[in-house]
């Protein structure tokens, strides 16, 4: 088990070192920087800017310096904790963020609770009421939810949670909480607001997770061992939860490496509509604006997210299942 | 006497020994028709119809026993069509505004006028603008029915980019207006918008999977053909891919794009960045197939013969789970379709005067339209109709992806 986790670690290293090189190529892809379109503004405006300032956080930030060098200064300070300059904000990267690396960490792991506890009773029962009316009417609500954009069910879904339960519309709590410290208030009203995020990201992962669940038990029921237990008398719900369903389990514990990548693209456009205090109206702000510090970290923070989610899932996913556990300590 | 034992004879019979007689082998039958070697592979042409049938004519026999799948097929086949005559289909151009009719909520088409059964027609409206709060009030006339004319002459149009026309499938009344889906905050006709913007919607699906299909066909082909470093290598590079949230990355590599590039430019590229970022699943199963099917006698035996490795991948291996790639392919166009709506309702994607449905919903982009406009929302039932239509049609497609099953 042990050298299964150092192997999967040494794994990860690279894999984010390169993602850190694919993110840092890309904010630096458009033709020119954030200085010069903020100069061109200001002079277009007629107001001078203050250059040696502009000057002054060139050199900090290593403008002048070539490419190389500029994306060992970012990733050193990465790993340091220090994300950058927002340029935009003219604060640190970390002082402008907040609590929405939290926010989003959050948003995500509810989200994928939500996802499980939905979709564990529906695809059970869908499973073992094959072809019946209700597993055709969940069939499709999901097929639906599948294929309705999220951010239009989140309109929707913000505007009958205003009319009918009275929420405010858009932000993650009641306003008078905001910038406040941490209380039992505004955990409250985090948890009132939060319920239709969750339900809009979670919708999409929530189908397909029933839909698997759902084919893989029923490739599970078809199997001989449970015609067995049938013939011995076992009580159905003793049958049902002992073997098949746990064989049929996997998925679940290893899709949160393929699920979470949704999650937080989901949560990125629905926070832009709902305006969530999460990473995704930022970086739009970011990428529109070219601030390329504040969009790169965030990218960065939510790849990272992911590669730590898949880590966590196959890590859960050995310790689960002795069959992967000992594949992988052959294999090495 | 010959000790010549039948079936029927029992024991106790030879036992009692009285009755002992010659039995004699029947005579043999001896057929004198000419002797065809082949008489028992011979097929009825109805046989051989069905044993001889190609793979592909397998999996339309498959296919055709999902109805769903058909169904589906059938619907995306038609509005795929309907990209191809869309100034013909829509009632009005593409940018045709009605400056009286700003905002106008959708005319209801009616066939029964004061209880008789009559040409399709729609009330007209009564426009007043309520002062208290500066709402646009639209209120049906009862006593202006404005019935619709098929098959008519209305605005004029380069078809094709070829031929001068003017023919509409439907216009309304001569003078009057028709608008089925309601009208936008410029009085531009949401329903012609949406047959136009089709045009560009669907499209970008089909593109999106054409580069995706192609990358994952040349990067998973030649890792699972050479296997080795070169299949490492690629294996990382699709788990750092694969580890990427799709529509954050999309965001940004769209964001790139420069403002001063022409709206086709834009569309180029949006399509590619759509699909660069799709082709590791079908990758994936490319590799893992290779790997186990360049192991298979054929391919030995093509290696043997001097074939070269893009001769085996392409003409050997790659035929033999085409459909299966196909399929997933399939799969893969509602998620592009999707991600192309969310890039541009967050502005992002394509943009005006490029129409596409994300273009579109752009307008229904805050809740007053939820509470003063819903009809801006339409467009959403075109995508959530091609999404759902082809997940149906590519999970039929994938079931009859193997016909010898």
């Amino acid at each position: 088990m042990l050298s299964y986790l150092i192997h999967r670690i040494l794994i990860m290293i690279p894999t984010l070192i390169a993602i850190s090189v694919v993110i840092f190529t890309i904010i630096n892809l458009p033709p020119g920087d954030y200085f010069s379109t903020y100069i061109a503004e200001l002079q277009s405006s007629g107001e001078s800017a203050d250059l040696a300032k502009i000057a002054f956080l060139k050199a900090q930030y290593g403008f002048d310096r070539p490419l190389w060098a500029q994306y060992i200064f970012w990733v050193g300070g990465l790993l340091r904790g220090d994300m950058g300059y927002s340029f935009a904000y003219n604060l640190p990267v970390n002082q402008v963020v907040g609590d929405r690396l939290l926010m989003t960490v959050i948003v995500s792991f509810a989200t994928i609770l939500f996802t499980y506890i939905v979709a564990f009773p529906i695809g059970v029962y869908s499973a073992t009421h094959q072809y019946s009316w209700t597993d055709h009417a969940l069939t499709l609500l999901g097929l639906l939810g599948l294929a309705t954009p999220s951010f239009l069910l989140a309109l929707v879904l913000l505007y009958f949670a205003n009319v009918y339960f009275g929420i405010s519309i858009g932000g993650l709590m009641d306003p008078q909480y905001v910038n406040r410290a941490w209380s039992f208030g505004k955990a409250v009203s985090v948890a009132a607001h939060l319920w239709i995020p969750i339900i809009v990201i979670g919708t999409a992962g929530t189908a397909s997770m029933i839909r698997r669940l759902r084919a893989n038990l029923l490739d599970e029921l078809q199997k001989q061992y449970v015609v067995t237990a049938r013939a011995k008398g076992l009580h159905p719900f003793k049958l049902l939860f002992k073997y098949p369903l746990r064989m049929a389990l996997n998925p679940f514990i290893s899709d949160i490496g393929s699920l979470l990548p949704h999650v937080i693209s989901g949560a990125a456009i629905v926070s832009v509509v709902m305006s969530l205090p999460t990473t995704g109206p930022m970086l739009l702000d970011a990428l529109r604006s070219q601030d390329m510090y504040l969009a790169g970290s965030f990218l960065m923070f939510m790849a990272f997210l992911t590669v730590v989610g898949v880590f966590v899932s196959d890590i859960a996913l050995a310790i689960l299942d002795p069959r992967i556990r000992l594949q992988a300590g052959r294999r090495q | 006497m010959t000790d010549l034992l039948f079936a029927g004879d029992s024991p106790r019979e030879r036992a009692g020994g009285s009755t002992t007689k010659t039995i004699f082998p029947l005579s043999h039958y001896v057929s004198d028709a000419p002797f065809d070697p082949y008489a028992l592979e011979r097929m009825t042409p109805a046989q051989e119809r069905f044993y001889m049938a190609s793979e592909w004519r397998m999996v339309w026999w498959k296919l055709r026993r999902h109805r769903i799948a058909v169904l589906s097929g059938a619907i995306l086949f038609t509005m795929y069509l309907s990209i191809l005559f869309c100034e013909f289909l829509a009632p009005y151009d593409l940018d045709a505004r009605n400056t009286d009719f700003i905002y106008a909520p959708p005319q209801r088409v009616r066939v029964f006028d004061q209880g008789q059964l009559v040409w399709p027609f729609v009330y007209g409206y009564d426009y007043r603008l309520d002062m208290s709060n500066l709402e646009r009030v639209y209120s049906l006339n009862p006593d202006k029915p404005e019935p619709i004319r098929f098959f008519c002459h209305s605005s004029k149009y380069r078809f094709w980019g070829m031929f001068e026309s003017d023919l509409h499938l439907i216009c309304p009344a001569l003078g009057r207006q028709l608008f089925l889906a309601g009208t936008d905050r410029l009085g531009r006709d949401l329903l012609s918008r949406m047959i136009y913007g089709a045009r560009i919607s669907l499209t970008i699906g089909l593109l999106g999977v054409a580069v995706s299909f192609t990358l994952g066909i040349l990067i998973g082909g030649i890792a699972g053909y050479y296997g080795g470093w070169t299949d490492i290598i690629v294996q990382r590079a699709i788990e750092v891919v694969q580890s990427f949230p799709h529509l954050p990355l999309w965001m940004a590599l769209s964001a790139i794009l420069p403002v001063s590039w022409s709206p086709v430019l834009v569309y180029i590229g949006i399509t590619l960045i759509l699909g660069m970022i799709e082709w590791t699943h079908l990758a994936r199963a490319v590799r893992s197939k290779l790997l186990a099917l360049r192991e298979e006698d054929f391919c030995t035996a093509a290696v043997l013969m001097g074939a070269r490795p893009a001769r085996i991948i392409g003409r050997h291996l790659l035929p033999s789970f085409m459909s299966h790639l196909i399929a997933s392919a399939t799969l893969m166009i509602p998620g592009m379709i999707l991600g192309e709506t969310a890039l541009s309702f967050l502005g992002l994607g394509l943009r005006p005067p490029m129409t596409s449905w994300g273009v579109l919903l752009n307008e229904a982009q805050n809740i007053n339209v939820v509470a003063l406009y819903p009809w801006l929302m339409l467009p959403v039932a075109c995508i959530v109709i091609t999404v759902l239509a082809f997940n149906f049609f590519g999970d039929g497609l994938r079931d009859a992806a193997d016909p010898y099953h």
